[in-house]
């Protein structure tokens, strides 16, 4: 199971990339092996807020279904177009061509508050 | 013995696929009044891929794919928490009777006395069974019984002026329970079991916030809640409502009653309890029985008797109608006959082999499988995957007991159990029969060890092989789609 | 017992296998305090030669079409049932069997559901259909809430003409949902009030409900009702109330309307005093994942071959839990399968035949009744089975007088409607005769009226 050195992750097992003050958001290789083939992802619209520690979007296997978590606050600035008509990259590439949005963080603070992947493999050995 | 073996298997199309143009499979008398037409631009044009066939085509379709379905005449059918004992004969017939069958809804009560009767019968046997004041026969199903339970829970509350909005689940509760606890506008609260419930989980989550316990008795893992009536105090003494889940009442049949308990509400599976059959997945019947107090809030209309004569009365308070007319009661008839073929001797007879059964089964499985509760089960037994070797899982055993000609227990469910195999074998199965699954199973957990591939690969005996669920929600194929050309 | 094969040997056998004594000895987790210290007081067991004459007994003490003439319809309908269709789904491997969760022995079930939904989606000319409801009442009411789901609006507005007893259920479900359920009113021809509508329509509402036919038998408009709806941006939602109309009329999708909800006791499945019925329900496929209740799809298995599976599960309550699209848990599957058996015998000849039937029966009863000194029938629109009829004297005398000729005349409306306390609704379908048409003329023009 793969862990990035270079991104950031949430308890709720997204992953962050930052990229100034954009960021890229995904859930991590741990969050789909648990789901299994992701068969179904729902994003928001560009454009649209949202807050940290807020649902917002949804990935669904075949018997189960995931909220994902906004890991900052901030606006949607890009969604990736490929995910509703390919669901299963999240499993084949899930910090690759798995992403699922960029948002453009309102508060860079709230970056401080994610684990690095150390403390993030740390709590998924705790978890699983 | 095993019981499955390979036999001939047909192939079949579907319907529409079969259609010739031209071809039909009825008949109707010829139209003996002057033919009307509808005014322009009501009527359609003919339906684009609707079936042509004839009344063979037809029946031999039906048979055909019926022998690809295994139903509890077929076999063992052990599915925990659904009850699949054996459906009496007489009870379709019972259905069938064309004084009962043809009765239209609408029939003015004297001149349905018959049904009305073997209606408030019912409600009376139900409530005799279950120990409470009243019942409404209405719900179409257990998820409806639900619905229409808490329902009630919200409309005795309001008219009471409590604003309470939060109900309590425990992890062992089936998934309808949280999901109808939202329909009725309610917030979930989950809580903790250890095996069963305690009282200090409760107390510590009972503010005067909560409507409402929701509590599955026996639970799902098919253990009794032992400190149920201490916890229905608890929960009345804060001002909340104690809901029961009833689909488990197979248990308690003359040994125990719910509405002793302190249970203010409660809903019966008539499928599952009282031998209706399951149909395939429905119709159901999910009769709701309440305190005296709750009585008034259910849906009307009920059944009264008054002096000789039955009729539907209804309540000012009630929350009003869950289906168009008065219940599904074909699925009553049959409850009703089951109920007087048993008497109150045959029904706890029924339990206590139901226990009987469900015990012997785990004393046979206890050390072939893992068993997470060590406490005595009642009607069910709940088992995991934990000590299968060589990848084989839960699934795996499901679908190899296929090939030994078994219906699978339900699996993974319920969740608190990781990789669960939950079987409930019912009064209906001989020790015999018993002993041949229990035979099927310890061989499969030999076969993890020495031969795993039989596992990863069954069912191989079956029509079709394992599905592709994946693509299926992937790309949803949800119809036929092609018009109307011959496949 | 006969359904219970235990001896006593065995019973002692199975004890010593568990390492008990006495049955007792199994429920000991169970408390003294909560025992039942008695039997169940419940009436002696009959045997099976007993029971069926009690059944008959019961079964001799309702009226039926066997000894009226009956009229009766507002929801329930009496048509023919071939009896290639009892026959069929009496096939124990489709009665006995449980929901299709293991779908390997469980492909006649799900290629049956899968047929109908595809049955239904033809019908009602929409993309998609799931496996069944409770009843036409309560698909109506889910497809009230699927409507607020996929507006986030909290108003659902309700024709009064739609059946009454499905605006009470539709109200049911709302109740403790925040939900306002508000009625619009009907026009003198029979049809909702496009105008009355038109001024409740604002921004809050989610969905717009009206029968096909509606409760007079009436045929709306619902190409109107559509547009006016979705200019609004709500959801039309049609209610069809009656099965076998869609053998003739425009179908629901064809005219515009976003959700069918509808009843399908009327392809072959007995009024049986209420139920089992079947409820259908269909939608846009943009809005699948939305819908209530569960739905089949076509895959394939490990070789390739087409097999039929339990989809889009992720919707329903086993995995959503609380936020779950319904409850609902089953569906009405037997009641399906009769449906789909039934129309595969009637087929596209068939279906179109036995509503023409019904539509001629019904158009020649409206004509001889109003010629009838002291009837009425007030609603001009066009119908399809029933129709309202108003009477002179009051409605509870005529239907008593009929009653009293062996014809049960019709469901009066005073109840629901107490605008048409003088009128009662009156069903004919292909089961009746001229004669028995002519018979209920006669008893009106006799005097009933």
């Amino acid at each position: 199971m793969e862990f990035p050195e270079e991104f950031k992750y949430t308890e709720e097992h997204e992953w962050v990339q930052v990229e100034g003050d954009l960021v890229i958001v995904g859930i991590t290789d741990f969050a789909q092996d648990a789901l299994g083939d992701v068969v179904f992802v729902e994003l928001p619209e560009v454009g649209a807020e949202v807050t940290a520690g807020k649902a917002f979007g949804v990935v669904e296997s075949v018997k189960a279904v995931s909220d994902v978590y906004a890991p900052v606050s901030g606006t949607v600035e890009e969604i990736n177009e490929e995910l509703p008509d390919a669901p299963e990259v999240i499993n084949t590439s899930p910090y690759g061509d798995g992403w699922m949005i960029k948002i453009r963080v309102s508060d860079p603070a709230e970056l401080e508050g994610l684990m690095d992947a150390a403390e993030y493999q740390a709590h998924v050995a705790e978890e699983h | 013995m095993i019981v499955g073996t390979s036999g001939l298997v047909l192939n079949e199309k579907l319907l529409f696929e079969h259609s010739d143009a031209g071809r039909k499979g009825y008949s109707l008398p010829a139209l003996d009044v002057p033919a009307t037409e509808l005014p322009d631009g009501l009527c359609r044009q003919e339906i684009a891929g609707f079936p042509e066939l004839s009344e063979v085509d037809v029946v031999r379709h039906f048979t055909r794919l019926s022998t690809w379905n295994y139903g509890v005449d077929s076999g063992f059918y052990p599915l925990g928490s659904c009850t699949m004992k054996y459906n009496p004969k007489v009870n379709e017939l019972a259905a069938r009777l064309p004084g009962l069958a043809d009765v239209h809804p609408a029939t003015p009560d004297h001149l349905a006395q018959g049904a009305l009767e073997m209606m408030f019968r019912l409600q009376e046997a139900l409530a005799e069974i279950s120990g409470f004041g009243a019942v409404t026969l209405q719900p179409a199903a257990g998820a409806q019984g639900e619905l229409t339970g808490m329902l009630v829970v919200r409309a005795w509350h309001e008219a009471r002026g409590s604003k309470r909005r939060k109900v309590l689940i425990p992890d062992t509760a089936h998934g309808t329970n949280p999901a109808t606890a939202a329909l009725a506008g309610f917030d979930v609260v989950p809580i903790a079991s250890e095996g069963v419930l305690t009282l200090a989980e409760v107390e510590a989550h009972m503010t005067d916030e909560v409507a409402a316990l929701m509590v599955t008795n026996p639970n799902t893992l098919g253990l009794f809640e032992t400190n149920i009536a201490a916890i229905c105090e608890v929960v009345h003494a804060r001002g909340g409502l104690v809901y029961c889940d009833g689909a488990n009442l197979n248990a308690l049949l003359g040994i125990a009653r719910p509405g002793d308990m302190g249970i203010d509400v409660m809903h019966f599976n008539l499928h599952k309890t009282f031998a209706t059959p399951h149909g395939g997945g429905g119709p159901g019947s999910g009769p709701v029985g309440v305190s005296a107090a709750l009585a008034p809030f259910l849906p009307g209309p009920w059944v009264i008797q008054d002096g000789d004569r039955y009729r539907f009365a209804g309540s000012s308070e009630s929350i009003g109608r869950m289906l168009a007319f008065h219940g599904n009661f074909g699925i009553m008839l049959r409850a009703y006959a089951y109920i007087r073929s048993m008497g109150a001797a045959g029904l706890k007879h029924a339990t206590e082999m139901a226990v009987l059964n469900a015990n012997y089964v785990r004393a046979r499985l206890e050390g072939g499988y893992h068993l997470p509760y060590a406490t005595r089960s009642l009607h069910e037994v709940v088992f995991s995957d934990r000590d299968l070797p060589n990848d084989c899982h839960t699934l795996d055993v499901a679908k190899r007991l296929i090939d030994y000609g078994y219906h699978p227990p339900t699996i993974y469910f319920p969740l608190v159990v990781k990789g669960s195999i939950m079987i409930e074998p019912t009064e209906t199965e001989s020790q015999e029969t018993l002993d041949e699954f229990c035979d099927a199973m310890l061989a499969i957990a030999k076969e993890a060890e020495m031969n795993p591939d039989l596992l990863h690969a069954a069912p191989v005996r079956t029509r079709v092989r394992r599905l592709d669920e994946t693509a299926a929600a992937r790309q949803p194929r949800l119809r036929w789609e092609g018009v109307g050309e011959k496949g | 017992m006969r359904y219970i094969p235990h001896t006593r040997d065995d019973v002692a056998q199975m004890l010593g296998r568990i390492g008990v004594g006495s049955l007792e000895e199994l429920f000991v987790e169970i408390p003294a305090t909560v025992r039942l210290k008695r039997p169940l007081q419940l009436p002696a067991p009959l045997a099976e030669p007993e029971l069926v004459r009690d059944l008959k007994a019961l079964a001799a003490r309702n009226a039926t079409p066997e000894n009226h003439v009956s009229f009766l319809g507002g929801g329930a309908y009496q048509h023919f049932i071939p009896a290639a269709v009892d026959q069929l789904i009496s096939r124990s491997e489709f009665y006995t069997a449980y929901t299709p969760y293991q779908p390997e022995i469980s492909q006649g079930t799900l290629q049956a559901i899968f047929e109908f939904q595809t049955l239904i989606c033809q019908l009602t000319g929409m993309d998609v259909a799931n496996a069944s409801m409770y009843d036409g009442a309560s698909a109506c009411a889910e497809a009230a809430l699927m409507a607020v789901r996929l507006t986030r609006r909290q108003r659902v507005l309700v024709s009064k003409a739609l059946n009454p007893r499905w605006r009470e259920v539709v109200t049911t479900y709302c109740r403790y949902l925040d939900l306002d359920v508000v009625e619009v009113g009907y026009g003198a021809d029979g049809r909702t009030d496009l105008d009355d509508l038109a001024a409740r329509l604002d921004g809050r509402v989610a969905a717009v409900i009206a029968g096909y036919p509606n409760y007079f038998g009436v045929v709306e408009d619902l190409a109107a009702l559509a547009r006016l709806a979705q200019g609004a941006g709500a959801k039309l939602v049609a209610g069809v109330n009656e099965g076998i109309a869609l053998g003739l009329l425009k179908s629901p999708g064809e005219l515009g309307a976003d959700i069918v909800a509808g009843e399908g006791q009327s392809f072959g499945i007995p009024v049986s005093f209420g139920g089992p019925y079947v409820g259908f329900f269909a939608a846009r496929m943009k809005d699948v994942r939305a819908m209530p209740g569960r739905l089949i799809g076509e895959t394939v298995d490990r070789d390739g071959k087409r097999g039929f599976v339990l989809t889009l599960a992720t919707r329903e309550q086993h995995i959503r839990r609380e936020k779950a699209t319904s409850n609902i848990c089953s569906n009405q599957g037997l009641c399906a399968l009769t449906a789909t058996v039934f129309l595969s015998l009637l087929g596209k000849q068939g279906l179109r035949e036995m509503a023409g039937q019904n539509l001629a029966k019904a158009a020649y009863a409206r004509e001889q009744l109003g010629r009838i000194k002291g009837v009425d029938l007030p609603f001009a629109a066009p119908g399809f089975n029933e129709f309202v009829v108003r009477t002179a004297r009051p409605v509870k005398e005529v239907l008593a007088a009929l009653e009293q000729q062996g014809i049960l005349g019709g469901i009066p409306l005073g109840p629901d409607y107490p605008e048409l306390a003088d009128a009662f609704l009156v069903c004919v379908t292909e089961q009746h005769r001229r004669a028995d048409i002519e018979v209920l003329a006669a008893a009106l023009a006799g005097g009933a009226a």
